[in-house]
């Protein structure tokens, strides 16, 4: 039996129901949440401000300083705290994919802090993390070319689907499942983050790039809302 | 012909700039499309549209584009009055943290007061607050003096902080705000444009001018401010 029907009724573009808001962290320069249904990640920016160890300075330019991490009780088995393998690479790949729309030649010498956490997990934690931190970066006034959006679209069996959930992620059937974590930009639909866990054929990858830019234009639509006031919550 | 045309443009000018319209922009957005426009601050061009490059307040002045930021870090600007924390005494002045990206730095020689070169951590020393005016803004940071009237070292009180950018809703038109806010309270405010704000007054005062201030800043751009202020300070007396 293929993947005729996904495992929570969604159609195969439709995204879960969002979450977002920004101004969440009242000290932090610029906050935001973000959730894709029961996936629930917030983000804080602090900076720019002076870099200490000096060593880690770049005389030429700011860095972003970006830090991923899953709080102990996000997920069913309590995680350990603190840093892991996992949070580091992607603590990493966030801060380039966001690294690639922001002016960081403003203020060398400095550092601009991204906190990514997440408070409830259910697969595509990387993506709620940096559609948040994207948010939290616009609203700490940080100054940057556009907006990036993330969405995961994966390949459950043989279907093309958007915005992965952690059941499907655990389809093992027919072809079983693949996950693609894209990042894109969102005046210019340019890719500053992809990972893929899984097996893929080339032309079916194509396709998947596809239902990425029609997916991270419906979340560019939200994060847009949200920071304009509103606070938008699908989930009831 | 060429006096008429710039006569009206003139005219376009002072049309546009009479109702000048503010809208919340995001960066990436697309503030205004068409060939007569000119980026301003924060914005730039692509083909025909001015984009923003920075979230904030897009105001469309004649024919150029700006936005007005509403958050962000201060930024340090000749002639800004500031409050700082000590962070550091060297052999020749004070590194001073005024917010912002860099630590500012205040020579001995931009103080006015005697002090011994030998022991200067005895004017201030790690963890007092200052009051100064930046002087000279350079690359990695800018330059504090101490040579102005009202500036120094400010003595007890608390220091508290809030959005640069909200100061001026803080201070109101011509300081009718915050003096609202001094004479309901009895404390003594003062504001650095850098968004750190010293009070000094007894217990209760002080509290309720850090509340009353957390209360502007945090609903500075609705209307009726200074009601809800009067509101707020006349009901808990």
């Amino acid at each position: 039996m293929s993947y005729t029907k996904r495992l929570d009724k969604r159609k195969f573009d439709e995204l879960r129901p969002i979450q977002a808001e920004v101004g969440i962290i009242p000290n932090a320069d610029g906050s935001a949440l973000f959730a894709f249904g029961k996936t629930v990640a917030i983000a804080a920016v602090y900076g720019p401000k002076p870099l200490h160890p000096a060593h880690m300075q770049d005389p030429e330019r700011g860095i972003i300083r970006c830090n991923y991490n899953m709080l102990p009780f996000s997920v069913t088995e309590r995680a350990k705290p603190g840093p892991n393998r996992r949070s580091k690479e992607i603590g990493m790949v966030a801060g380039n994919a966001l690294a690639a729309v922001v002016d960081l030649t403003r203020f060398p010498g400095t550092v601009i802090d991204v906190e990514i956490m997440i408070l409830q997990a259910n697969a595509s934690t990387r993506c709620a993390g940096i559609n948040a931190a994207a948010m939290a970066l616009a609203h700490a006034g940080v100054v940057m070319k556009e907006m990036v959006s993330s969405v995961s679209i994966g390949k459950i069996d043989d279907k093309i689907v958007a915005d992965i959930t952690k059941e499907e992620e655990d389809y093992h059937e027919g072809e079983g499942p693949t996950d693609i974590p894209f990042t894109m930009t969102s005046r210019t639909k340019q890719i500053t983050h992809l990972q893929l866990d899984g097996k893929i054929q080339t032309h079916r990858f194509k396709e998947a790039m596809e239902a990425a830019k029609v997916a991270c234009d419906k979340v560019y639509e939200y994060q847009l809302r949200a920071l304009k006031g509103e606070k938008i919550n699908e989930n009831k | 012909m060429t006096t008429e045309i710039t006569e009206e443009k003139i005219e376009e000018d002072t049309e546009t700039e009479s109702k000048k319209e503010r809208k919340l922009v995001i960066p990436g957005e697309t503030i205004v499309s068409g060939e007569d426009y000119l980026p301003g601050d924060f914005t730039r061009k692509e083909g025909k549209d001015v984009i923003a490059s920075r979230y904030g307040l897009a105001e469309v002045s004649g024919r150029v584009v700006k936005i007005i930021p509403i958050s962000g870090v201060f930024e340090p600007r000749r002639g800004n009055t500031v409050i700082g924390r000590v962070e550091d005494v060297t052999f020749n002045g004070w590194l001073i943290n005024i917010g912002g990206p860099y630590t500012s730095f205040l020579p001995l020689a931009e103080c006015p007061r005697f002090i011994n070169r030998n022991d200067i951590a005895e004017f201030a020393t790690i963890g007092d607050v200052l009051s100064a005016k930046i002087w000279n803004v350079k690359k990695g940071g800018a330059d504090l003096t101490l040579k102005s009237r009202g500036l120094g070292k400010l003595e007890g009180g608390r220091l508290i902080r809030i959005n640069p950018h909200k100061v001026p809703r803080v201070i109101g038109k011509e300081g009718s705000m915050i003096n609202l806010i001094k004479d309901a309270t009895k404390t003594e405010i003062t504001v650095g444009q850098n968004g750190y704000i010293w009070l000094k007054g007894d217990i209760e005062g002080e509290e309720k001018a850090e509340s009353t201030i957390k209360l502007i800043a945090e609903e500075s751009s609705t209307s009726g401010l200074t009601e809800k202020v009067e509101n707020f300070l006349g009901g808990k007396k």
